[in-house]
């Protein structure tokens, strides 16, 4: 078993009639590694992720999770093993805090004792000592996102599928989680999750694969696909308003070491390793920012600026 | 065919779990209704109608009640409760995220669904049994009967919840569904005094073979003809459980 990949997806396909929504997609995720899908809106994130859950059965390719193909025979195997926290809070409101650990424990067939004991273990890994015996509507978004992944974790799961686990949370409750899932991390558990934070991406993730349209557009370590797809530097040159003055500055900025985009009233110049000098003095006089190059500014190349809805 | 497991056993172990919260509502609610039919037709309207079949009418009527409570209390959390638990509380949803299947959450709620019924059905016969309207050891059996009707009802209810785009949908099912057998299954009046085709018509509601049955066993005249309404039952059960099944699956997983 060692080293055979935790989820193995080749050519996967999903389609709803006739659009494809995930369009022929192909990873892995090892064990004890922490990927993350990336993407805009409508990429395609969610409905992998309801693959490899058994939420949704594959339209073609292969799947296959703890090494059994994901078709209706293998669901309740892989689901043992599985710990998935959904997008949607999905807590029982009319519960408390300790029951539903409880509860959720019994439908793995967890023994009241063993139920109790490790929902002990996880209202302290979620810091809920205090609200133990509160009412879910009580419980602040941070808070239910946190017991969300308490629940998640009563199998022991050998995966655990995050789907954007902090979206809609305010940055001390954001951080909060990053720092609980980072203990897993280091516990050795095997995570899979889906975000469209770039500095969730960086700060959890392993391996990234940046999806678009249900496509994979580019897959690596976050600090090589900066490198390899953006450079080292990022310069921001706000242009003027006008706009026969920007077309000047355009022209000015046109030949460099460096690629250039320009979204709106800002010029972007990409700059590869060493040539940020070179750049200098074609800046002179400009209302400009100069800045290292991150995972953001790969998602936008690679995505392409148009909103997404 | 989709079976239920023991996953369906902690299905509905979690909703007695939030049952337990609003017991009391339940009790209270479940024997309102009832009681008021039975005063109001039983010894109101009782007055103008000597007898039916020999017996007094409250006599006549107490059983009809019993089956309905159970029919009620099934249907109201079948639909209403069910489709909380499905689209409101993605309850369904975080389930399935664990070894129980569809099968098991369907089954679960049905179960649940048939508890309440059962539990509805009892509180009446339990309140309407010093009134002198049951009769014999055969009583023993209207739990069973109410246990039934319940599982029907629980597996039609989630049928139609399967389908149900928001809470509105279920006025369709009340009032066309539960309120027409409720009215035309043998609750208030003999389905003899029907013309023939109204009696096949009513012979097809789900609710005319638990009345019959229920009948049966309050007044202790027990007819071979039992077993083709427990058949029935059972039947109606076991199709609209496989109905319910296979839509909910239809609905969640996609």
């Amino acid at each position: 078993m060692a080293g055979e990949p935790i989820v193995e997806a080749r050519g996967l396909v999903k389609r709803y009639d006739a659009r494809a929504v995930v369009d022929g997609v192909s990873f892995a995720v090892a064990p004890g590694e922490c990927l993350g899908l990336l993407g805009p809106n409508g990429a395609g994130k969610t409905t992998t992720i309801r693959m490899v859950t058994c939420f949704s059965p594959p339209s073609g390719g292969t799947l296959r999770v703890f090494g059994l193909p994901v078709e209706p025979a293998h669901h309740r195997t892989i689901k043992s093993r599985l710990g998935i926290v959904q997008q949607e809070e999905s807590l029982d409101p009319d519960l408390t805090v300790e029951k539903n650990l409880t509860v959720f424990a019994s439908y793995f067939g967890l023994s009241r004792a063993e139920a109790t004991r490790r929902a002990e273990e996880l209202i302290r890994f979620a810091a809920l000592e205090e609200r133990r015996d509160a009412r879910i509507r009580t419980l602040s978004g941070g808070m239910k996102r946190r017991l969300m992944l308490a629940r998640a974790l009563v199998n022991d799961p050998a995966l655990l599928v995050l789907d954007e686990p902090t979206t809609g949370l305010d940055p001390q409750a954001r951080r909060l989680v990053w720092e609980r899932v980072r203990t897993l991390k280091r516990g050795g558990t095997t995570i899979l999750l889906t975000t469209h934070y770039m500095d969730e991406a960086a700060q959890l993730c392993d391996r990234l694969i940046i999806m678009d349209a249900g496509r994979i557009v580019a897959e690596g370590e976050p600090a090589d696909l900066v490198a390899t797809h953006v450079g080292s530097e990022v310069v921001e040159v706000y242009l003027p308003d006008a706009e026969g003055d920007a077309s000047a500055v355009l022209a000015r900025l046109a030949d460099g070491p460096w690629r250039t985009e320009r979204v709106g009233h800002v010029q972007y110049l990409y700059l590869r390793d060493g040539h940020a000098a070179d750049a200098l003095p074609a800046l002179a006089d400009l209302d400009f920012m100069r800045r290292r190059a991150s995972l953001e500014d790969v998602f936008l190349t690679l995505t392409g600026h148009g909103l997404r809805d | 065919m989709p079976i239920p497991g023991i996953g369906a056993l902690r299905v509905w172990r979690r909703d007695l779990e939030v049952w337990k919260r609003f017991a009391v509502t339940f009790v209270v609610a479940s024997l309102g209704e009832p009681l008021f039919y039975l005063l109001a037709m039983g010894y109101g309207l009782g007055r103008y109608v000597e007898n039916i079949g020999g017996v007094p009418y409250v006599v006549f009527l107490a059983p009809g009640i019993i089956a309905s409570a159970a029919m009620n209390s099934a249907s109201v959390e079948a639909t209403f409760g069910s489709y909380t638990r499905m689209a409101e509380q993605q309850t369904y949803a975080a389930i399935l995220a664990t070894p129980c299947s569809v099968a098991d959450i369907v089954g679960g709620d049905i179960l649940y669904a048939a508890s309440k019924g059962t539990a509805a059905s009892m509180f009446v016969m339990l309140v309407t049994a010093p009134l002198g309207v049951l009769h014999g050891p055969w009583v023993v059996g209207l739990p069973v009967i109410a246990l039934l009707a319940g599982l029907m009802f629980g597996a039609l209810g989630v049928a139609v919840t399967a389908r149900a785009p928001s809470y509105d949908f279920f006025n369709y099912y009340f009032t066309f569904g539960i309120s027409v057998m409720f009215l035309f299954a043998g609750v208030f009046f003999p389905l003899e005094t029907l013309p023939a085709w109204a009696r096949v018509v009513a012979w097809c509601l789900p609710l005319t073979h638990a009345v019959a049955a229920c009948r049966m066993l309050a007044a202790g005249h027990v007819t071979p003809a039992i077993v083709v309404h427990l058949a029935w039952m059972l039947v109606v059960a076991a199709a609209a459980f496989v109905v319910a099944e296979r839509l909910v699956r239809r609905r969640l997983i996609v």
